[in-house]
């Protein structure tokens, strides 16, 4: 991985590992460069991916596990989320029209505002899926 | 506030003003829906203070969403007030902020009822 991983963390599929998790990524990203507003705009993208996972990935099964990573090089900085969950199916993750108030339906809506380029995927022999969420750090 | 613990409501004259503190994350946000949705069970309007909350994710702002529409169903005023910076910023990008009724502070809330 070029740059190397600024962080490496494996969380149980649990809201309560949330918090931790948010603490780790804000230190990173600081740490990347990015501002506190931006830092706390990548908090909420990398939360958001993983509450995706915890809730439709491993649907509330707290034996499930993330793979959370972090590294930034050449001005970027990408957050990884990876899960050992079902194959997930990525169409059904689009946003939703924001005209549409209604309560759920926001994350990838964030996840697509606050970072320049997201690219879902599969992990190879069916193991589980990932996101990748990319932003540019001045 | 222990986190299993209930969000403090409080009875100000006609009002139910629902307090969320704290970060309002998926942990928690069912707490939010259940104290927002229980005041405004009672029939009556409900303000609800963002002035503590340090960290809101969508869970927590469809806990609002389900609020704002319960209240416009039963008629009722369902209004954010004391919003802080972090919330704002969930909320703008959500483009929400155009949605709720949002006032300053809770006095105004109160006051432009």
């Amino acid at each position: 991985m070029s740059g190397g991983v600024d962080l490496r963390l494996r969380i149980p599929a649990s809201a309560v590992a949330l918090k931790g998790m948010r603490r780790e990524v804000e230190r990173a990203a600081l740490a990347a460069g990015c501002d506190e507003q931006l830092a706390a705009r990548v908090v909420l993208a990398v939360n958001e991916a993983c509450m995706n996972v915890i809730q439709h990935g491993y649907r509330r099964e707290p034996s499930g596990e993330l793979l959370v990573e972090v590294r930034h090089a050449g001005g970027l900085l990408t957050c990884r989320v990876e899960d050992s969950a079902k194959p997930a199916d990525f169409e059904s993750f689009a946003p939703r029209p924001l005209d549409e108030i209604r309560p759920g339906g926001l994350g990838t809506h964030f996840i697509a505002e606050i970072m320049d380029e997201c690219v879902y995927g599969h992990l190879s022999g069916g193991r589980g899926n990932f996101v990748e969420m990319r932003k540019k750090v001045t | 506030m222990p986190e299993s613990g209930p969000y403090e409501v409080r009875e100000m004259g006609d009002y139910r003003v629902v307090l969320l503190e704290g970060e309002v994350d998926l942990s928690c946000s069912p707490r939010a829906r259940k104290a927002i949705l229980d005041s405004l069970e009672s029939g009556c309007p409900v303000l609800v203070d963002l002035q503590a909350v340090s960290y809101i994710d969508s869970s927590g702002v469809a806990s609002l969403v389900e609020g704002f529409q319960t209240a416009r169903k039963r008629g009722l005023r369902f209004a954010l007030v004391a919003v802080s910076e972090p919330a704002m910023s969930v909320l703008k990008l959500a483009r929400l902020d155009q949605v709720f009724e949002i006032h300053p502070s809770l006095q105004e809330g109160i006051a432009s009822s």
